[in-house]
């Protein structure tokens, strides 16, 4: 079993040597192909230099003119005992986005210190994030000794200087050690060069490195990231980030505080596995037909993420333009996402002087305090104790334009406001059975869910249904969009928060009519499949969708309510099928085309149905 | 977890982020030791069965061992294949030098059936460890309408929150197997059992190590008959990978010009 080789980030100034040192080390362990030593002295010739060992590493054409890295790349080290992944994170202040994306998964740092230059901005930057990005096992490499003489004054200074400002971050390094890349001192071997230096190499500071210890022990996080349906389970996928789960194991779903038991863990080729750790991705099958969406996070009962509307984080900023208060974005945490508003910025750090000054801007490549609001509820950690359900990146148009880190001080957990699903709930029985209601009312209780655009009928079937059913001695009511709107939900506005709770409490309604022994009838538009799925999973095998259909031609050109027109002219924000989506139900009880059967028609078709569909079940 | 283990269920993740977040989706599948892992990683990830079309840029000039497996897998596995034929060289770019012209057919075919299909995503086997250029790619790598690489301006890419929205026209590369080094997917083949082309195992002395189409990719010297001497000879070996691919030795920026013009 070869264990997962350590992730190591070099960082530095710009022109302090990372790549040429890497380039060189990579010569010196015997691990550059065959030939490319003389292709990179016949490249560099070409450029007229002596040979430039970052050339193994900086491929680009752009970069070899310019003798700059643009992009991070990624080198296979093979050391005994220990393989290596070493990430050349670019210097130039430009590419802090690249180098935010090299460094962010390391486990361990080189930092690269020009003996000539000494600390420069992008060294302290660098080394600042680093640091917030959690990494703490970090090297000082003083390169170029060459051009200073190989001077152990200049080399005991900047020690100094470095392990002074590291410490100011909270940082000790492993070891500051004295190198020149381009010539090969210490990197592998000792060097006569450095006689006063007595401490060990580069290549065997590296192999003191530690792997990051395994997330198992810490609690369990669980992002959902897809659901399968597989024959007739509900398969929830994700990609353990902490923790250990187990069959058997309760499970907690944050935000939408619901609660249900592994039934079984799923696998291809292999048997099932009974448990599973962090890192590793899973599949699961609950013990229950649970709404789980992408985004919720499972946890353990004891021990599960924060729920909140606001958060404080720190953000380094990657965006051109600068954050302003009042800003909304997009904010995208493990698998799930959900709009932000910036309600403030507190203070902007200097990474070079660490000095913190309030501003009402951050601008590229600043690191700031801010608090951040969502109208969502969030499930999320703090990311000093849980980094990886505790860190989430800002999108703005699909761009990402910055990365944060979760602190969660004054900002109290919310689960008490999410209504519960638990097992402690225990529903008091009926001493009235569902039989004797089916009995006494002549037909089993139910949900008949008319989904479909404006205009397509809904409403004017669900009546005359209604009356048919009615006068036939049906228990049967009808729930209409607006009807509801006057009473039940009087207190819901039109935004989309609102419009899903809308369909919520019209699912809840609707199964405790189905409970009651009613057909219960409602028209809605109901546009998302999540909502109706939501609706199903109130409803369970009471629910049955219909679903009424006609095309938005016809529907635009029947235009009841005169709605179409105005959604048209711009009166009617996010109207379904003009400026918002519909999405079709992919398999219904029933389809009714209003299109093309006349009315009478698709009352006969949908009354055949429900005399098939809701009858007492003769008693075998 | 070892390091398979590790490799395997980062693959997994990303390829479940891209079905997912990108739809319609393709695969393109060159049936090397390098697409086959990665089909073998799709069946895991969704339990059998692979969810998306896989596709085969063909010239035409793929060795005929390649086309058996290809028949005998798209059965045995239950794939949904689309073939995507290429044009001929003389529609490449006339100033790549000669070998490259014939694996830019390949780049040509790619942009033809991703406008046919109308991809948002389409997903390859490329590896960093293959190739400096290929070593600067992101995992999930935005194309515009061009299909063209911009390598100066790739978005950040952290904590694993891809960039998953494709530019307006244009599509998304994912690159499940970025982080795998050779011997790692060989290592993976062996522990799980996997077929491959047979043309990777030496005959009279030589095995292909990389495959490509028949013109412009050689046998390199070897004795490894089995996976577990390819692994044993890799260990020790210093020849970069594709020293038997023509087209990567032609010019010092031969590879980096046909990737900016989008081939894989």
């Amino acid at each position: 079993m070869t264990s997962a080789p350590l992730q190591l980030v070099v960082v530095g100034h710009v022109d302090h040597g990372k790549s040429t040192l890497i380039g060189r080390l990579l010569h010196e362990l015997g691990a550059l192909p065959k030939g490319k030593a003389e292709e990179l002295r016949a490249v560099s010739e070409r450029r007229g230099v002596a040979i430039e060992w970052s050339f193994a590493l900086d491929a680009f054409q752009a970069e070899r003119d310019q003798a700059v890295t643009i992009d991070t790349t990624r080198v296979w080290l093979r050391l005994p005992g220990r393989d290596i992944v070493v990430i050349d994170a670019p210097g130039h202040r430009e590419f802090l986005a690249n180098m935010v994306s090299g460094a962010a998964e390391a486990e361990a740092a080189l930092l690269v210190v020009d003996a000539s230059e000494g600390l420069q901005e992008q060294t302290r930057r660098h080394a600042y994030l680093l640091r917030l990005l959690g990494l703490e096992q970090i090297a000082v490499v003083v390169n170029k000794l060459d051009l200073v003489g190989f001077s152990e004054a200049r080399f005991r200074e900047l020690e100094d200087a470095s392990r002074r400002f590291l410490a100011e971050l909270g940082l000790a390094p492993r070891l500051v050690l004295p190198i020149s890349a381009r010539h090969g001192d210490n990197l592998t071997a000792a060097s006569a060069n450095l006689p006063w230096y007595r401490g060990p190499t580069l290549s065997e500071a590296l192999q003191a490195f530690e792997s990051r210890p395994s997330r198992d022990e810490q609690p369990l996080r669980l992002p959902i990231q897809d659901v399968y349906r597989q024959d007739d389970k509900r398969v929830l996928v994700g990609r353990i980030e902490s923790g250990r789960l187990g069959v058997g194991d309760t499970l907690l779903f944050s935000p939408s505080n619901k609660l249900a038991r592994i039934k079984s863990l799923e696998a291809w080729n292999a048997p099932a596995p009974a448990q599973a750790g962090a890192g590793e991705c899973v599949g699961l099958v609950l013990d229950r037909p649970l709404f789980v969406e992408r985004g919720e996070i499972a946890s353990h009962q004891g021990d599960a993420p924060r729920l909140t509307h606001a958060l404080h984080a720190t953000l380094f900023w990657l965006g051109s333009a600068p954050l302003t208060a009042g800003q909304q974005l997009r904010l995208e945490l493990t698998t799930g996402d959900a709009p932000v508003t910036v309600e403030s910025i507190e203070r902007v750090i200097d990474t070079d002087s660490l000095a913190a000054s309030p501003v009402d801007r951050v601008q590229r490549d600043q690191v700031a305090e801010v608090v951040l609001r969502s109208r969502a509820l969030l499930a999320l950690d703090e990311h000093a104790r849980l980094p990886r359900t505790g860190r989430f990146v800002l999108r703005v148009n699909g761009e990402t334009v910055a990365g944060g880190l979760v602190s969660l001080r004054d900002h109290p957990d919310q689960r008490h406001a999410v209504g519960l699903k638990p097992e402690n709930l225990t529903p008091v029985d009926h001493k009235v059975t569902r039989t004797s209601r089916a009995t006494r009312f002549g037909h089993r209780g139910g949900i008949l869910w008319f989904t479909g655009l404006s205009g397509a009928g809904k409403s004017t079937l669900a009546m005359a249904i209604e009356q048919h059913l009615f006068r036939r001695g049906y228990a049967v009511y009808v729930l209409d969009g607006d009807n509801v709107r006057s009473g039940l939900n009087a207190n819901l506005s039109f935004s989309p928060e609102d419009r899903v709770e809308n369909i919520r409490r019209v699912g809840e309604v609707a199964a405790l009519f189905a409970d009651a022994g009613f057909l219960c009838i409602t028209a809605f538009i109901s546009p998302y499949r999540t909502d109706r799925a939501r609706a199903r999973e109130a409803g369970g095998d009471a629910f049955h969708e219909i679903y009424i259909h006609a095309d938005l031609e016809t529907c635009e050109r029947r235009d009841p309510k005169g709605l179409y027109r105005r959604a048209r002219a711009g009166e009617i924000a996010e109207f379904t099928g003009v400026s918002a989506p519909y999405e079709p139900p992919e398999t219904p009880e029933l389809l009714v085309d209003t299109a093309r059967e006349p009315i009478e028609a698709c009352v006969e078709q949908i009354l055949r149905y429900i005399a098939a569909s809701f009858a007492i079940k003769s008693r075998p | 977890m070892d390091q398979l283990d590790a490799l395997e269920a980062q693959s997994i993740f990303i390829l479940r982020e891209a079905v997912n977040r990108l739809q319609p989706l393709g695969m393109l599948w060159s049936i090397g030791k390098d697409s086959n892992t990665l089909l073998w990683l799709a069946r895991k990830a969704f339990f059998g069965r692979v969810p998306f079309p896989v596709i085969l840029l063909d010239t035409g000039n793929e060795f005929p061992e390649v086309y058996a497996f290809r028949d005998r897998i798209i059965g045995e596995w239950g794939l949904t294949y689309i073939d995507a034929p290429c044009p001929g060289a003389e529609e490449t770019d006339p100033s790549l030098p000669p070998k490259a012209r014939a694996a830019a057919r390949k780049t040509l075919g790619l942009k033809r059936i991703i406008a046919e299909r109308g991809f948002e995503g389409v997903i390859l086997g490329i590896r960093r460890d293959e190739q400096a250029i290929r070593s600067k790619e992101r995992i999930f790598s935005p194309r515009d309408a061009t299909g063209s690489w911009n390598f100066r301006h790739q978005p950040p890419e952290f904590w694993d929150r891809f960039n998953a929205e494709p530019p307006p026209g244009g599509h998304v590369r994912v690159h499940p197997l970025l982080g795998w080094t050779e011997i790692d997917v060989w290592r993976y083949v062996e522990r799980e059992g996997m077929p491959v082309v047979p043309l990777y195992f030496a005959r009279d002395g030589k095995r292909f190590r990389s495959l490509g189409e028949k013109d412009i990719t050689f046998p390199v010297p070897s004795t490894a008959a089995t996976i577990a001497e390819i692994i044993v000879e890799l260990e020790a070996s210093r020849e970069p990978e594709r020293a038997g691919r023509a087209m990567d030795h032609e010019s010092e920026d031969a590879f980096e010009r046909l990737r900016a013009q989008g081939y894989m």
